[in-house]
């Protein structure tokens, strides 16, 4: 170790702990890696590489004595430095870090107590998370966060037009609905659908691919961003407030079916005035139907909010007959749990049971809206300062001993490779071609000949 | 319908247009567990027209639902039946009301196979008394075929007798793709023979094709919806059947033969669907045709109005020219003495 000695820069405020993990090994303040030293520092790693062969495992902790920049650096550099050691394996970095930590297995957290309107009792106040859960949860809010960032840039790019409505702010709400439910069970939301999509199973290429129009997406480019179908979910729909008749109908067909599936229908602020939702709370109280009505209340419907649009805002107290709760829909745990809770309301056979989740979109109500003229910035700082759900998820999870933060690092990496790859997918692949507009206009029919613009053009429509 | 009372004393039975869809609707019932019934009226009531009479007493609170008077709301909760699997029959009372639930049917039922780029189908049918009744008031009298009629990914039948009834209900049901069946209301107690294919299970008429009623050598009197018009004049009559997809090699072969047309629908004349025919005519054929526009090609005005006036043609007239002002459209075949 004193061959590295001498690169070692002295007196400056950042410096990198370097463990040999090999057994027997000292550990040893190996060097000093800075911005000014990054030439240095590569030196060093080709010295590294020498000295320790390609070790496989290697651990540090950073110290900053200065600045958050030169510390985000350091961070990258660290990263760098952990994939050249861990050498060509494939095994995420993050086991690389965590080799010579303990996590915890699981945790036990206090959250918030639901407001409750026709219910004794409502979701326990505390929860377990697991280890694996966490993870896993952090990862696709991760997902779902880079993935709408990304929509959002693409669009900026003209890569993307048309609608594009974005749900950066509400990732607990699709994430914590998800993590409440089977995949057996069914879910039908409105046009702010890229979340679900991905929750529901599709991937970001397909998603991002549909966004752009290509025939890699998952309406082969038809249908966008409104319209995503997957296995048991109904869409991304573009009429406000059309989707919850469907949702009941869905649970109709859960009811009539005789399996214990239940269906989620998600609505809007905005869409909670619409007279057709009555109407099918009306028929789901009716004939019990096993239908979870979930109200997104994320303050704003478009640019007006709650307070100028509804005569009550107590969106879980809407549906009158129907027992209702208020969620913190920031909190990924609390929407799980009221997830939880609601889903064995309704297979017990009890009826329908609407649940209001309290979030907040970063931002506007789709990408031609800045959306801060009927709100202020300050507002959206103060909540992505104080309750983005992936932080409170990060915090929770690293004060707890759930994992550490380099952990959470090394996923943000892998999820922004993997958005980074959908969307040069996205971008590259081909349009549908012209010949195929006309096709699926019906199901299972024979072939036929659609007119065009006029008479002389004619389509092929296949089925 | 003078032709009925002729074959009389032929062995066919005899069912009126009522029966035949409740006969339909039974069948497709009893075949396949996933159909089901939902309505106003349609259970404990026998049907508001009791087109479902017995039904519920046979199969259940299950199977034939009554709803409340949401329009909107039941339809979507049928479409959304439908897109998770089972194969609904949504009846409008009139298609009137359905406007109220028009943005379900065309924008739930109608695109969505479509937008999904083949994954999502809706097999479902819309049904329910379509067009004019007696003495309803403007309200109640709308024909709705060419606004259904308008939009990709619907199919629209519209049957006219007992045999198209019931071929035509039983298609709707098993075909996979949002279909709106137009009755009409008038039409559903006559009585018309049914021929002895048409009492079997599988009776099925393929949706989008016309039948040719009556051959004649003259002037073609072309049929929509529920109304058969008896002219002292050696007439082609075409049944439509079906709406939406067009039936339009059957009416340009007969044009070609006879180079006169008349369209006859319940619908207002400005971009109804004899305003269709006539332009595809205009767009295909014309050109081999010797046409006499302005006189052979009239579109019949329907008012709506309950007072009755009556035109009588004049006797012993055979051309073609047809002097038309205002007309009370029966709907009802044993009307059309009206016109004779």
């Amino acid at each position: 170790m004193d061959s590295l000695r001498p690169l070692a820069r002295a007196g400056h405020p950042l410096d990198a702990v370097l463990v040999d993990p090999r057994p027997g090994a000292a550990h040893d303040v190996i060097t000093t890696l800075s911005r000014r030293g990054a030439t240095e520092a590569w030196r060093l790693l080709g010295h590294l590489k020498e000295t320790w062969g390609h070790p496989r495992r290697a651990s540090w902790a950073v110290r900053s004595r200065r600045c958050r920049h030169c510390l985000c650096f350091m961070r990258k550099m660290l990263a760098a430095v952990s994939r050249v050691l861990s050498g060509a394996s494939q095994k995420p970095a993050s086991r690389v870090l965590v080799a010579s930590r303990n996590f915890a297995n699981d945790a036990t957290f206090e959250i918030k107590k639901c407001d409750l309107h026709r219910l004794e009792e409502g979701p326990p106040v505390t929860t377990v998370l697991t280890r694996e859960d966490g993870l896993k949860y952090y990862r696709m809010m991760q997902t779902v966060r880079r993935m709408e960032l990304k929509a959002d840039q693409l669009y900026k790019q003209k890569i993307i037009r048309g609608f594009c409505h974005l749900c950066d702010g509400q990732e607990a709400c699709c994430v914590g609905l998800e993590a409440g439910i089977n995949p057996t069970d069914h879910l039908i939301t409105a046009y702010r659908a890229h979340g679900f999509t991905f929750t529901r199973g599709l991937s970001v290429r397909e998603i991002l691919a549909e966004l752009t129009g290509r025939k890699g997406g998952c309406a082969k480019g038809k249908g966008g961003s409104m319209h995503m179908y997957a296995k048991n979910f109904y869409g991304g729909n573009g009429i406000v407030g059309a989707q919850v008749p469907l949702g009941a109908g869905i649970a109709l067909a859960c009811k009539y079916n005789g399996k214990d599936e239940v269906c989620l229908t998600l609505y809007g602020d905005g869409a909670a005035n619409q007279g057709q939702i009555f109407e099918a709370y009306n028929m789901a109280a009716l004939w019990k139907l096993p239908c979870i009505f979930i109200c997104e209340n994320n303050r704003y419907g478009m640019g007006t909010s709650v307070e100028r649009a509804a005569a009550s805002t107590d969106y879980y107290k809407r549906g009158d007959f129907i027992p209702g709760l208020r969620v913190d829909g920031m909190d990924i745990l609390c929407v799980r749990e009221a997830t939880r809770f609601a889903a064995a309301y309704c297979r017990s056979g009890k009826g329908p049971i609407l649940m209001e989740l309290q979030t907040y979109r970063y931002h506007g109500h789709s990408m031609s809206d800045p959306g801060v003229s009927y709100r202020t910035r300050e507002e959206i700082q103060e909540v992505r300062s104080k309750s983005d759900p992936i932080m409170l998820l990060k915090d929770r999870m690293v004060n707890s001993n759930l994992a550490s933060v380099e952990e959470l690092k090394e996923i943000d990496v892998e999820v922004r490779k993997e958005i980074e790859d959908a969307a040069q997918f996205a971008t590259a692949d081909p349009e549908p071609p012209l010949e195929e507009l006309g096709y699926h206009i019906y199901s299972s029919d024979p072939p036929f000949e659609v007119r065009g613009a006029n008479q002389w053009i004619k389509f092929k429509s296949v089925s | 319908m003078a032709a009925v009372s002729g074959l009389v004393r032929r062995p066919l039975r005899e069912v009126t247009v009522r029966d035949a869809i409740n006969q339909g609707m039974d069948e497709e019932l009893e075949r396949d567990e996933k159909v089901f019934l939902l309505g106003e009226e349609v259970a404990q009531y026998d049907g508001a027209y009791k087109v479902s009479r017995g039904l519920w007493k046979k199969y259940g609170d299950k199977r034939i639902i009554d709803t409340p008077i949401s329009e909107m709301g039941f339809a979507g909760i049928a479409v959304g039946a439908a897109m998770a699997g089972l194969r609904p029959i949504c009846e409008f009372m009139t298609f009137n009301f359905s406007m109220q639930a028009i943005d379900q049917v065309i924008n739930s039922a109608a695109k969505t196979y479509y937008m999904s780029g083949g994954l999502q189908p809706v097999p479902i049918v819309f049904r329910g008394p379509n067009g004019a009744s007696a003495g309803v008031a403007a309200q109640h009298s709308q024909c709705f075929a060419a606004w259904y009629g308008h939009c990709p990914g619907l199919k629209v039948v519209s049957p006219w007798n007992s045999e198209d009834a019931k071929g035509l209900i039983k298609s709707a049901i098993r075909d996979n793709n949002p279909v709106v069946v137009l009755e009409n209301e008038l039409m559903y107690g006559v009585p018309f023979e049914f021929p002895p294919e048409a009492q079997s299970k599988d009776f099925l008429i393929p949706i989008g094709k016309a039948k040719i009623e009556r051959q004649g050598k003259k002037t073609k009197i072309y049929r929509h919806p529920s109304i058969l018009v008896k002219f002292n004049l050696e007439v082609t009559v075409i049944n439509m059947r079906t709406i939406r997809p067009m039936d339009m090699e059957t009416i340009e072969a007969s044009v070609m033969k006879t180079n006169h047309l008349v369209t006859v629908e319940g619908g207002w004349p400005q971009f109804g669907v004899g305003a269709e025919i006539c332009a595809r005519i205009m767009e295909g054929i014309s050109k081999k045709l010797v046409l006499e526009y302005s006189q052979a090609i009239v579109n019949i005005m329907y008012l709506n109005t309950y007072r009755i006036k009556r035109l009588k043609a004049r006797s012993g007239q055979t051309t073609s020219t047809l002097n038309l002002s205002c007309v009370q459209f029966p709907g009802c075949s044993c009307c059309s003495c009206h016109w004779c």
